[in-house]
């Protein structure tokens, strides 16, 4: 009797440790096809540990103590964003002894927990210290009041009244705002100048705003002052104060605690900045014009370890390194100063110029689609507004939805000879420029913002246009253009970029064309772009105006769908079968906003390796820049939804995204439109053999996606 | 920008017919440690315009004493073989432009990456 319970105990013991070993493999495997970090099989004195990284929430105090439990660590790198953390012991039997006592260990920190994993590693990637200049005209004055003058300010304003009509307190979605002086609408982001509200400028800001102008941050004393206050979580989207309402110089002091401000450029650099309490920020110029700034809402922000009081020393110098931990956010309560402006605006950015006609980003919603192009011109015109201009403005947002690399390319990648030549034409975010170590990779794309990814990856790209690549003829062994094809605009175009392909070509070598298929079912098989639509509640929103068209043949025998009756390009509605061939595709660019449906998939790296697929590790990238808004919807732990978003992976387009409309109404975050043109069965092999010197070595279906291997004779 | 790739670039302005190679103008550049692996570096060579990537190390100040002439039997020479690993791979250009050598057409590097875009009338 007794010895059968003892037995049982001992299976049900191996059932446990067979589980994490498992896991443990699955985590280390991830590693490699997600983020190139080669585990080792024997052990070393380092541990890569998946799930203690800032990107699930854990700080490094928390699993720095852990660590230390077990012997003495000489390092603990933890990259920013990243799901994992890189821990080296002095002794490898440290190292050994926490392998075998934290792989499956449940680290609880607050409410939440994470199991660890750990695998060896041969070395650390040693994060290089970027310096991120910060934005042209930005300065940051620390200490600028003195404690006891910030108790004073925040003793001035009076959040007791609910609606007061004498500094216009509303309560926003995300923070409780005053205004003074004028109030700022949020219906047009304007001020209405000949309305000044009774209430002026608190007398306690007076003293503030003289010492402004005695260190010459301003020449005369602002006019209006919005008050934000910010609960923990709470924040306020990326914005351009509008150009045409106030003057060039805004203040803003940061009182009661410290927060996290991004600033990003129009071209895709994101530079946070740490405002600590009792800091000054003065935006001026390139700052105040072009740069966007945000509060991304969560309850933690990840600065610099250093010591959390200084870490403020917002010198140029100071970079991204991976001195890291997290800092719990307070109450912060910041004073905006702006002067209201009585000219139109003549600052030197007009893209961004609500005064010289410009806006703040790329047209997000076409009030009216655009037509199909008849001339050269006006098909590059179209492709610079509705490709080029959105995937700049996307970029960050984009290539965090793009990690998981498709498996037939990369077994198209695998099979090069070692050495060979390869260039990745609409490289995107570079995610096959590593799948294949043995060859000479290289990757071009038209986005300068997406090149910058791939150079902060260390792989060699360069900005350029498809259908002129700056290569030499007869140069490459392979090519690939994944989900490229489909953004030109004619037919001529599409030509010339399969041509721009095979010119690159040595005779012999191979050419991987994907592009995105009119045919969501193919086989009787639905793609996985049309799959998750079942999951989520359908709405018939799709356009009404599909009709046979007209005379608009691309290719001889395929059926002809490709034109609206008005001639105007068609609004798809995402995860729904295509109606015509040449279409605009919305983009719900995920901001700092409604990050509610986020949640599930940030969620993910939480629960790696527990229940999902492998592909959680690096689902956001480093630029984008939200890795904790898990622990704002902190509400449940199943990671049920976040495999249909996971999985979904097969499609060019964004099968990533998920799109519940009935979710995005409400959600205010901008939504960009992609041109796109979807081929026909047979199209894009017809396409290539107009080609000279070339042949089609094979052509299929893959998950919605129209695909040939080209060789050059 | 590393040497490897700027071998393999070439200027492609409209009417332009010896674009090739592209001169370099440096105003930063970056030496960084790669693993050498001998077999990579002389699987390589065959791919490369030699005299270009001499002309190229040359303009850096990083040309090692390349020959001008690539040695015979170079896949046993594993000391020609480094130096060729030092040039190819380790050299980056971060800032500075590369310069068409027919029509001086000139493209930014800015923070190692090459902007090779084209205006419309030069397509």
């Amino acid at each position: 009797m007794e010895s059968c319970v003892e037995n049982v105990r001992a299976v049900r013991i191996s059932k446990e440790e067979k589980k994490v070993f498992r896991k443990q493999i699955k985590a280390s495997h991830t590693l490699l096809r997600h983020e190139g970090i080669v585990t080792a099989s024997q052990p070393t004195k380092s541990l890569v540990v998946a799930n203690g990284g800032l990107g699930n929430g854990v700080s490094r105090e928390e699993l720095s103590a852990v660590l230390k439990e077990i012997g003495e660590v000489e390092t603990l790198v933890m990259p920013p964003y990243k799901p994992y953390a890189f821990v080296t012991y002095r002794l490898e039997e440290s190292a050994q002894k926490a392998h075998i006592h934290l792989n499956g260990h449940k680290l609880q920190f607050g409410e939440n927990n994470v199991t660890l994993y750990l695998s060896y590693v041969h070395s650390v990637p040693c994060e290089e210290e970027v310096a991120v200049p910060l934005p042209e005209g930005l300065v940051l004055v620390e200490d600028f009041v003195s404690p006891q003058e910030e108790v004073l300010l925040l003793a001035a304003i009076d959040w007791s009244s609910s609606n007061d009509e004498v500094t216009a307190q509303k309560a926003l979605k995300h923070r409780r705002v005053k205004h003074y002086g004028f109030e700022f609408c949020y219906d047009n982001n304007n001020v209405d100048k000949n309305k000044p509200l009774p209430a002026g400028l608190p007398e306690e800001c007076l003293s503030v705003l003289e010492n402004c102008v005695r260190d010459g941050h301003i020449v005369t004393i602002p006019d209006q002052l919005t008050v934000n206050q910010y609960e923990s979580g709470q924040g306020i989207p990326p914005h351009v104060d509008t150009h045409s309402a106030f003057e060039d110089t805004i203040l803003s002091l940061s009182l009661g605690a410290k927060t996290v401000m991004e600033f990003r450029h129009p071209d895709g650099r994101l530079v946070p900045i740490v405002l600590p309490e009792r800091s000054l920020l003065v935006m001026k110029g390139e700052s105040r014009y072009l740069w966007t700034h945000g509060i991304t809402p969560r309850k933690f922000d990840m600065v610099p370890t250093c010591d959390l009081q200084s870490f403020a020393h917002m010198t140029p110098e100071h970079g991204t390194n991976s001195n890291l931990t997290l800092s719990k956010r307070g109450t912060r309560t910041s004073f905006t100063f702006r002067k209201i402006r009585h000219e139109p605006c003549r600052c030197a950015f007009p893209s961004a110029c609500d005064s010289q006609g410009g806006c703040s980003a790329p047209s997000p919603s076409p009030p009216c689609p655009p037509s199909l192009p008849c001339c050269r011109a006006d098909a590059a015109q179209l492709e610079e507004e509705y490709v080029h201009q959105v995937y700049n403005s996307i970029a960050s947002h984009f290539s965090s939805t793009r990690h998981s690399p498709w498996p037939r390319v990369c077994h198209f990648l695998s099979s090069l000879l070692p050495g060979s030549v390869l260039a990745d034409v609409g490289c995107g975010n570079g995610k096959y420029l590593g799948v294949n170590p043995e060859v000479i990779a290289m990757g071009c794309d038209r986005s300068g913002a997406l090149v910058q990814i791939c150079a902060e990856r260390g792989f060699q790209a360069f900005v350029s246009d498809a259908l002129s690549i700056p290569l030499r003829t007869a140069s490459c062994d392979a090519c690939i253009s994944i989900a490229v094809i489909h953004h030109f605009s004619t037919q001529e175009r599409r030509l010339a970029a399969v041509g721009e392909l095979v010119r690159l070509l040595k005779p012999g070598g191979r050419a991987l064309i994907y592009v995105w298929a009119f045919e969501q079912e193919y086989n009787k098989q639905k793609s996985k772009y049309l799959k998750d639509q079942n999951k989520k509640q359908t709405e018939n929103n799709s356009p009404s105006y599909v009709t046979p068209a007209d005379d608009y043949k691309t290719v001889d025998n395929i059926q002809d769908v490709s034109k609206m009756p008005n001639g105007k390009l068609s609004v798809h509605t995402n995860r729904t079968a295509f109606n015509t061939q040449d279409l605009l595709v919305p983009w719900h660019l995920k901001g700092e906003e409604g990050k509610k449906k986020d949640s599930q998939k940030e969620k993910s790296k939480n629960i790696l390796v527990n229940s999902s697929p492998a592909s959680s590790l690096s689902s956001k990238s480093r630029l984008n820049c939200n890795p904790f808004s898990s622990l704002g919807h902190e509400t449940d732990k199943t990671s049920g939804s976040f495999l249909n978003t996971s999985q979904a992976t097969h499609s060019p387009d964004d099968a990533e995204q998920t799109s519940s409309s009935s979710q995005k109404s409400k959600i205010t975050a901008p939504i960009f439109h992609r041109y796109y043109h979807v081929f026909q069965q047979g199209e894009l092999e017809k396409l290539c053999l107009q080609i000279t010197g070339v042949k089609v070595q094979s052509s299929y279906h893959d998950q919605g996606n129209w695909c040939v291997i080209l060789e050059k004779v | 920008m590393k040497l490897l790739t700027h071998n393999m670039l070439t200027s492609h302005v409209k009417g332009v017919t010896k674009g090739y190679p592209l001169l370099i103008k440096a105003t930063e550049v970056k030496v960084n440690d790669v693993e050498f692996n001998p077999q990579f570096v002389s699987r390589m060579i065959p791919k490369l315009e030699w005299s270009a990537l001499i002309q190229a190390a040359e303009e850096l100040g990083h040309r090692q004493d390349l020959p001008e002439e690539l040695l015979p039997e170079y896949e046993k020479n594993e000391e020609f073989l480094k130096r060729v690993h030092r040039v190819l791979l380790e050299v980056e250009v971060i800032e500075g432009c590369l310069k068409c050598p027919e029509s001086g057409r000139e493209f930014p590097i800015s923070r190692g990456i090459p902007n090779m875009l084209l205006n419309e009338d030069e397509v």
